[in-house]
């Protein structure tokens, strides 16, 4: 294709497609433009003004997320005009909630942290004044503590555009802006689907996942990408791991299919069944009417004495196999490979029916 | 899946029908939002329940449940007579049409309304639609299956489908919509009673030779039994020996005293589970297995994409993984499995089915590939029937109308369907142990009309009682629009409510699969 547009970012010449962003062109070619209300797969709104750039040209500085490229454009993303005005709008961020990392479950996993950092911030040249609202703490999955939110709006972009479950919005203007379900109602209260979507994306403390709250730091957790064990969608996840436990499970969006790092209930919320205490933990056989522990090699030598037994006697067919969707291909493979290569019949089937 | 899901997105009309998708599956429901919200797409769903999605809908008919072949029927006909569909494609794909055209010429949508009492016009509207659209995808799930006509109603789909020449082409297709995390690869790896892994037949004499020559052993041409039939072989004293892993059938299979006692009277039944469930509490030997997140493994997922899974953490206790307990109780009976890994499985499947031929671990650490796969070099099958049937031509099959098995009468004078809710998951045994889910809905309710509440004088969030020929059950009532007027809804997550008590075992003649979706039912306040 040659309606290729050809531009200047930081002195180096790239070439884009009609349409790009700015912010688009400058990731793809690994320079970094800061962001916070930017949120792939949902509209451009230009909130938070921390990816402003300077464009020859331009009177003033422009949101590198909403303006798309032009032929012979020269972009500047880190003058000190731009890192000023980048400066001044972290800060004021900063001033206006109550940023406590100490006990912030999103210290070391937090992009307003990060960027205040970056931006060699020492101190915000305006008084502290956290807004005072209480933290939400009536359900078990979300928590939700709106002296740390920044208004980025992500949250209400994701449920409303990539979950289209249309529950948050803003509500109030100026400085009682909040985000939150219709009617300013508690999460529980409202018809909130509890896909965890908006929690994956809080760039702060405002949403957290309220199971993993003082379960350990980004740091000392170990990702683990997997599968989804429920419906047949497949997400792709990261089983967040401690201790040889799971502190909470978020969306994989590495490789983009099957889910591009959406989850459901299930998958987000669903996991505590591994850890639980009435998980199975040693073979069983029923003695004089009682299910009584005991050990492999016992289970192993009772089952397969009974189903020899009964395979002399009544034949092959006379013995079934309930294979399962559940498991994993190999573990189909070798279950019916067994009714079929050790026990000797194709009484072998799984409930894709139920 | 003859789609992939990602195509869902991008398709330029949707017909989503008996698949309460944003609850079943949410993320896909939440593909055919964006679909309809975001890229302007067109929505028919055909539901006798107020799902979630016909507030997406740009039409929705509500049919009487278990008219779905007369519905189909239906919109093929007004599409024929005006003349939508797709000539070249029926010509040059396709055979069988003109015995289809037949049988769809009585199906008018007048005759249509007296059966399903989906308007006519309503019915003409949606034909228009759909038989207008570049590329429609048909998403289908339990909706469709779980009825004694299932196999026909699936038949139907692919019919209209074919009609229209929406298959084989991007975004057009039919796409089943898994409600596990691996019915797909259960099929793929031959967990079913007529065919070895990846659908060879068991009663081929080339392919029986070709599993002896692999494994070793002869082995038998004879077809097995469906779970469905095992209840009645057992009772009959045919089989005597059950062997269940990771299934719950005591909660997900029809008419469960009749189950309960077919368990009973085995000689030896080993359940091998993460948990005991209702159906180990029956067994003579018990194993304890480790679960998804404690071994690796592949999971094929509904758009035939194999994925894997990781180990993340122990298994508690002696708790062990499926492939390493079915390897060493094999081995104990003298036939040797020393598998090291999951990966030499692989392997092994690799070699003997054809379509999973190239689908090895190291192909698939980043990004799942969806079978077909037949080679190392293949890039897998985004969507199925390209160009060409798997069959060479597209079979339409011509399917007259059949009411479901058992209707309401005056003693049972409702319908009951059963099915699932967004936050809990099969029977339960995994999400009921979880705190959150738990928390959002803590118990099972049954969904009835307002104008049947008050027929029978129950109130919202009261107990009532539900019964069938087969059994009883209890709980609380929903009173809700979401059920149509004589038809009530149970999900089957709850022991305490053990739906299945209650449903019919009639089965489909040849998917063998019972009609979850409609039996007949009586209800009164407890
Ligand atoms: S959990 Fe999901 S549905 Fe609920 S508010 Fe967040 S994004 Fe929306
Ligand atoms: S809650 Fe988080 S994601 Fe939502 S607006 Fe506030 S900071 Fe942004
Ligand atoms: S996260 Fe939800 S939609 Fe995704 S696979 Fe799991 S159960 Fe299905």
């Amino acid at each position: 294709m040659d309606d290729k547009i050809l531009l200047t970012i930081d002195g180096r010449e790239l070439d884009a497609k009609p349409g790009q962003t700015i912010l688009e062109v400058a990731k793809e070619a690994g320079i970094y433009i800061p962001t916070l209300c930017y949120y792939p797969g949902t509209t451009n709104v230009g909130a938070c003004r921390v990816c402003v750039v300077e464009v020859e040209g331009a009177r003033t500085l422009v949101a590198s997320c909403c303006m798309p490229v032009s032929p012979g454009m020269v972009v500047k993303t880190d003058t000190e005009r731009v890192l000023d005005a980048r400066r001044l709008v972290v800060e004021l961020l900063w001033a206006s909630g109550d940023h406590n990392c100490l006990t912030c479950e999103s210290n070391g996993n937090c992009e307003l942290q990060d960027l205040v950092y970056r931006l060699k911030i020492e101190e915000p040249r305006f008084k502290i004044e956290p807004p005072g609202y209480e933290i939400e703490d009536t359900n078990s999955m979300i928590q939700k503590d709106m002296n740390k939110c920044i208004l980025c709006g992500r949250c209400v972009r994701v449920c409303n555009e990539i979950q289209v479950n249309e529950i948050l919005d803003f509500s109030m203007r100026g400085s009682h802006a909040r985000v939150g379900p219709a009617f300013d109602a508690d999460y529980i209260d409202s018809e909130c689907y509890f896909c965890g979507e908006c929690v994956d994306v809080c760039p702060v403390g405002a949403l957290t996942f309220k199971q993993a709250r003082f379960e350990g730091r980004p740091w000392d957790i170990e990702k683990v990408r997997t599968t989804c064990t429920y419906c047949g969608v497949g997400c792709q996840l990261d089983l967040n791991v401690l201790n040889g436990k799971i502190v909470k499970v978020t969306g994989n969006s590495e490789y983009g299919q099957p889910n591009q790092g959406s989850l459901c209930v299930k998958g987000r919320f669903g996991m505590d069944f591994v850890n639980h205490p009435d998980r199975l933990t040693t073979p069983l056989i029923r003695k004089n009417g009682e299910l009584k522990e005991a050990t492999w090699d016992e289970a192993y030598d009772f089952i397969s004495e009974k189903f020899t037994a009964i395979k002399e006697k009544n034949g092959a067919d006379s013995i079934a196999g309930f294979s399962s969707a559940r498991c994993t291909n190999e573990e189909n493979y070798l279950f019916q490979k067994f009714m079929r290569a050790v026990i000797g019949t194709n009484n072998v089937d799984h409930c894709a029916r139920l | 899946m003859t789609n992939s899901i990602d195509e869902i997105e991008f398709t330029d009309l949707i017909l989503a029908t008996g698949t309460n998708t944003t609850e079943n599956h949410p993320v896909i429901g939440s593909k055919v939002k964006r679909a309809v919200r975001r890229h302007g797409a067109k929505l028919i769903v055909i539901d006798p329940r107020e799902i979630d999605l016909t507030k997406y809908a740009d039409i929705w008919l509500r049919q009487k449940p278990g008219t779905d072949v007369a519905v189909i029927n239906g919109l093929m006909n007004v599409i024929i007579s005006e003349g939508l569909h797709a000539e070249k494609y029926i010509e040059e794909r396709t055979e069988g049409f003109e015995a289809l055209k037949k049988v769809v010429e009585k199906y008018t949508p007048e005759y249509v309304e007296e059966i399903s009492g989906i308007p006519a016009e309503d019915l003409k509207t949606a034909a228009r639609m759909y038989g207008s659209a570049k590329s429609a995808s048909i998403l289908y799930a339990m909706g469709i299956t779980q009825h004694t006509t299932g196999t026909d109603n699936v038949k139907s789909c692919a019919n209209l489908a074919m009609l229209c020449g929406n298959m084989g082409i991007e975004g057009g297709g039919v796409n089943p919509l898994r409600g596990q995390n691996n019915v797909q690869g259960a099929c793929d790896m031959g967990a079913l009673p007529v065919v070895f892994p990846a659908y060879q037949q068991v009663a081929s004499d080339e392919v029986r030779t070709k599993f002896e020559k692999a494994w070793g052993v002869s082995l038998s041409g004879t077809p097995g039994i469906t779970v469905t039939e095992v209840p009645d072989a057992v009772i009959n004293g045919k089989v005597k020996a059950l062997y269940v892993m990771g299934e719950n059938p005591m909660l997900s299979d029809p008419d469960l005293s009749h189950l309960e006692k077919a368990l009973k009277k085995l000689d030896i039944l080993v359940v091998q589970d993460i948990f005991l469930n209702e159906t180990g509490e029956l067994a003579d030997v018990v194993l304890p297995s480790a679960c998804f997140a404690e071994k690796d493994g592949t999971f094929s997922n509904t758009e035939r994409r194999v994925q894997l899974i990781r180990k993340a953490v122990d298994a508690p206790g002696d708790a062990k993984p499926d492939w390493q307990i079915i390897s060493e109780l094999a081995t104990k009976m003298g036939y040797v499995m020393d598998y090291s890994s999951t990966r030499e499985i692989m392997n092994e499947i690799n070699e003997l089915a054809p379509s999973y031929a190239g689908i090895t671990y190291e192909r698939i650490e980043k990004e799942g590939i969806p079978w077909p796969c037949p080679s190392t070099d293949h890039p897998g099958t985004k969507y199925l029937h390209k160009d060409k049937f798997t069959r060479g031509l597209g079979l339409f099959h011509a399917i007259d109308y059949i009411p479901p098995a058992e209707l309401p009468d005056d003693e049972y004078p409702l319908i009951l369907s059963t099915g699932r809710v967004l936050y809990h998951f099969h029977t339960g045994t995994m999400t009921r142990r979880a705190k959150g889910p738990s928390e959002r809905y803590p118990e099972s309710l049954v969904e009835i009309n307002p104008a049947d509440a008050e027929k029978y004088g129950i109130e919202d969030g009261k107990s009532i009682k539900v019964a069938t020929r087969r059994g009883s059950v209890e709980a609380r009532a929903s009173v809700t629009g979401r059920s149509p007027e004589g038809t009530i809804f149970v999900n089957f997550h709850f022991r305490e409510v053990a739906v299945n008590l209650l449903t019919n075992p009639a089965l489909d003649p040849i998917g063998k699969i019972p009609e979850y979706k409609v039996c007949a039912v009586r209800i009164e306040a407890a």
